[in-house]
């Protein structure tokens, strides 16, 4: 009894590693690459659930497909956040303190912001691959976590080609190492930054139908997320997606274990604690990057 | 100004206030000003980790709710005096602001920031699955009918916060002053340096640390009884999060006026809102203001008030002795 | 009387693959006078946070005046007595000049050996710290207010201010002037005098020769020639290593 609860943790844990990779992806590009500390990455996620109910309730779209139409939207607004960031601090040289407090009051406008449209009450979405599960050997595995997990993996694997194989794809792999040979080569950091931060925030979109696709979704709930994602992202070595996959997974697998044995209120504590174990064991050294 | 004459001049301003709070009639002022001193306890708090220090702490309301709780854990078992709460609240939340630093110290300004987060949710988590203190559900705290020395408890809670908010004021401008104030501001303007200038660094960020959690959690220890139902929702609120960071950034962060300042006016913006608006749009006053601020004025309210063309004629600071 | 101060031996130190230094051996006496050359990316910096205890050496030993190194914070090392300046100034951006100079006095001159400093003693100290480097008329103004060369003569105040046995002045006159070339060598050859042991890095050939009582070359992590800077200047496997000056 005790193998088949075990085995059904693990691979719910997978799926929902899929899907925090999604949620993941868009900062590790804004602060593994770019240095950008963005802690309001999970609030536009949310924003992007909240986008898809929309569509959803009102249209009947499929969140998915309400997802990609947002996208192009959600990167100028990455790119609108990214010029206001820049201008305002990176530019100065001060964007330590000052950077991250105003991720902060924008994580903070974005959740009341949605508090005052939506309320606190939960929303959900409807789709045909919501409700059955699939049934292999012992292990349950759900669809509306399973199709997620999936879409997931296209969009990190199609997100890596896009940076290994194209010239604006390498050009941010390149300006996340070496912004002045970049320079030197007449390209840019700027506009490959503002590119950059803008499909990050653009990631969030389809991040956010996936959420809303897995558990019905509230205005608040971005904070729980907050730890997670910096959680992968350290833990997956900062900008390279390989690392963040399986950190992901690593998390996710530790989370629904955790919920299966112990229940799901100490999930939270999982993914931070990990966090701060990582943080306080890993040696300063590697992470003073840009000495 | 030598620090015996600050501390005198906060003890008088500090009696002065309570007098002329004497003369209020409606009820409602305390409980106002209440939370209007907690947040000058909690700002000057955060102000002095990342002010003067330079590490952003968005963790507040891990080490505010320590006092809180630590306040609930002693009501129920014994129910002392408020003034052992606060202190226990204090020593309990300055112990875990040093074991975080030991932790997180030697990380990077973001990596350090987030290691506060991630403090905070670990200790929310811990004090929802802890049903002694009524885990999610939470738990009713009763007033004493009368309060020692004044009678209505909410004027004694009140006494109690502007008491704190004249000590904090006062520690904070004493480390300001002092040999402890330099060695903060050379690790905040470059930390490199300062080690190679002697400064012990890890020490002086841990002292710092170690206060600054104090502070807030001696803020949050008469909370429960402000309360009077405490759960882990509004104990662990955003919103002290937030102003514990706006506030300073507001008023500006280079000295102990800024947190003061910080939390009186958005303090009271917060608070007309909430009562002639909604309770949810003065958050989000909060969180424009602090955005607006940190992009278009860094220095906060004091620096809108001396502009940079006349830093030269500045008052140079006068420190004392090695302390 | 000459005895060790600084006896480094088979230092080595790597960034992950890459070997920035290796096997260096260097013993500096009290009083002397060294010149530090080498071509960029040499690793002399990286020897002087090795130094300093910015960074710590993976291999060998280095001792100052005895003591082991080793696992010794960078604000210890300053308090042993070695101190350094950054090649890239970099002062306390939010206190003023004078201010700059307080702090090694508060956390280094001030305890050090049972002595007190009293506020008019540091007040002072400040004043001639700046009047050697010719910034007391700008005591009170902010670092973003100096000019490059400015800042450089800061950087190197702060160094003295924490009153060191050991200076090592990392690249402190590119940029400079003719004449303020000069001052700044007049001014360490009077450090030198008051019996402070100076490490001299610099591209300057002439200020090198003219200060140097011994010259050390560093090429691609690996000390190539120790000795009397007429001879090391001659050594041809130094010609060939630096093209140009």
């Amino acid at each position: 009894m005790y193998w088949d609860l075990f085995l059904n943790a693990i691979a719910s844990g997978i799926l929902l590693g899929g899907f925090y990779a999604a949620v993941t992806v868009g900062l590790a590009i804004a602060f593994g690459m770019l240095d950008v500390g963005n802690l309001a990455h999970p609030a536009f996620v949310i924003l992007g659930s909240f986008c898809c109910y929309i569509f959803n309730q009102r249209w009947g779209v499929d969140p998915i497909l309400a997802a990609l139409v947002m996208t192009p939207f959600f990167f100028l607004l990455g790119a609108a956040i990214y010029q206001i960031y820049y201008l305002s601090f990176e530019r100065r040289g001060e964007e330590g303190l000052r950077g991250l407090a105003f991720f902060f009051g924008l994580l903070f406008i974005t959740e009341v912001g949605l508090i005052l449209g939506f309320g606190v009450d939960y929303r959900f979405v409807e789709a045909p691959y919501i409700g059955p599960t699939l049934h292999l050997g012992g292990i349950d595995l759900a669809l509306r976590t399973l199709t997620p997990f999936t879409i997931s993996l296209v969009m990190v694997a199609g997100l890596q080609l896009f940076l290994s194989k194209t010239y604006t794809g390498r050009a941010i792999l390149a300006v996340s190492q070496d912004s002045l040979a970049l320079r030197l080569m007449s390209v840019r950091p700027y506009r490959v930054k503002l590119i950059a931060f803008g499909i990050s925030i653009a990631t969030a979109a389809l991040a956010g139908a996936f959420l809303i696709i897995i558990q019905p979704v509230e205005p608040s709930i971005g904070r729980d997320y907050i730890g997670r994602v910096f959680a992968i992202v350290v833990l997956g070595g900062m900008g390279s997606f390989p690392g963040m996959m399986l950190a992901a997974m690593l998390l996710g697998v530790a989370e629904s274990l955790t919920a299966t044995f112990y229940g799901p209120s100490w999930s939270p504590a999982v993914a931070f604690g990990l966090l701060l174990l990582t943080l306080a064991v890993r040696p300063a050294g590697i992470l003073g990057r840009r000495a | 100004m030598k620090h015996i004459t600050f501390w005198l001049s906060t003890a008088i301003c500090v009696v002065v206030l309570f007098a002329a709070s004497r003369l209020v009639t409606n009820d409602y002022f305390f409980f106002a000003g209440y939370v209007v001193l907690q947040y000058i306890v909690l700002a000057t708090a955060w102000n002095i980790l990342g002010g003067y220090t330079g590490y952003i702490n968005f963790g507040t309301s891990g080490f505010f709710a320590i006092g809180a709780y630590s306040s609930v854990v002693l009501h129920k078992l014994w129910g002392p005096p408020i003034p052992v709460l606060i202190i226990v609240g204090g020593i309990l939340a300055g112990a875990v602001g040093f074991g975080m630093g030991g932790l997180t110290l030697r990380l990077k300004g973001v990596f350090f920031a987030i290691g506060t987060l991630a403090l905070a949710i670990v200790v929310q988590t811990f004090i929802t699955n802890w049903d002694f203190v009524g885990g999610s559900r939470g738990v009713y705290i009763i007033r004493p009918p009368t309060a020692p020395l004044l009678g209505s408890y909410i004027h004694y809670l009140f006494l109690i916060m502007l008491v704190l908010a004249g000590i904090a004021v006062a520690v904070a401008r004493s480390i300001e002053q002092s040999t402890l104030g330099y060695g903060l501001a050379a690790i905040r303007d470059d930390e490199q340096a300062a080690e190679a200038a002697g400064v012990p660094t890890l020490k002086l960020k841990l002292v710092s640390t170690t206060l600054s959690g104090a502070l807030m959690g001696m803020a949050g220890a008469p909370l429960p009884y402000y309360v009077t139902y405490l759960d882990p929702a509004s104990g662990f609120n955003l919103a002290y999060a937030v102003n514990a960071i706006a506030m300073p950034l507001v008023g500006g962060t280079t000295s102990w006026v800024g947190p003061v300042l910080g939390a009186i006016f958005l303090g009271t913006i917060q608070e007309v809102t909430r009562v002639t608006i909604s309770s949810s749009l003065n958050l989000l006053f909060v969180g424009v203001l602090l955005v607006l601020f940190v992009v278009i004025a860094p220095n906060g309210l004091i620096g809108l008030y001396q502009p940079r063309r006349r830093r030269q004629d500045e008052p140079q600071r006068r420190p004392q002795a090695a302390l | 009387m000459s005895e060790t101060l600084l006896k480094v031996e088979g230092l080595g130190k790597r960034f992950g693959g890459f070997i920035a230094l290796d096997n260096i051996e260097l013993e500096v006496q009290a009083g002397e006078r060294v010149g530090l050359i080498g071509p960029n990316g040499s690793g002399k910096s990286t020897f002087v946070n090795c130094l300093s205890g910015i960074l710590r050496h993976d291999s060998g030993s280095a001792q100052f005046g005895g003591v082991a190194l080793e696992g010794l914070p960078a604000y210890r090392r300053t308090r042993l007595g070695i101190a350094r300046s950054f090649q890239l100034p970099k002062p306390f951006r939010s206190l003023t000049v004078a201010e700059n100079l307080r702090i090694p006095l508060l956390y280094t001159v001030n305890g050090r050996g049972g002595v007190h400093l009293t506020e008019a003693q540091i007040a002072a100290r400040c004043d001639e710290l700046l009047r050697m480097v010719a910034l007391d008329g700008k005591a009170k103004a902010r670092p973003r207010d100096l000019t490059q060369i400015e800042m450089r003569k800061l950087e190197l105040a702060r160094a003295m201010a924490a009153a060191p046995k050991l200076l090592i002045a990392d690249e402190a006159m590119a940029g400079l002037s003719h004449s303020e070339i000069d001052d700044i060598l007049a001014l360490l050859f009077k450090l030198n005098e008051g019996g402070i042991t100076v490490i001299l890095i610099e591209h300057i050939m002439r200020a090198v020769m003219a200060f140097s009582q011994r010259l050390v070359v560093l090429v691609a992590g690996h000390k190539i020639a120790d000795g009397l800077p007429q001879d090391v200047v001659s050594n041809p496997e130094v010609e060939r290593a630096y093209l140009g000056e």
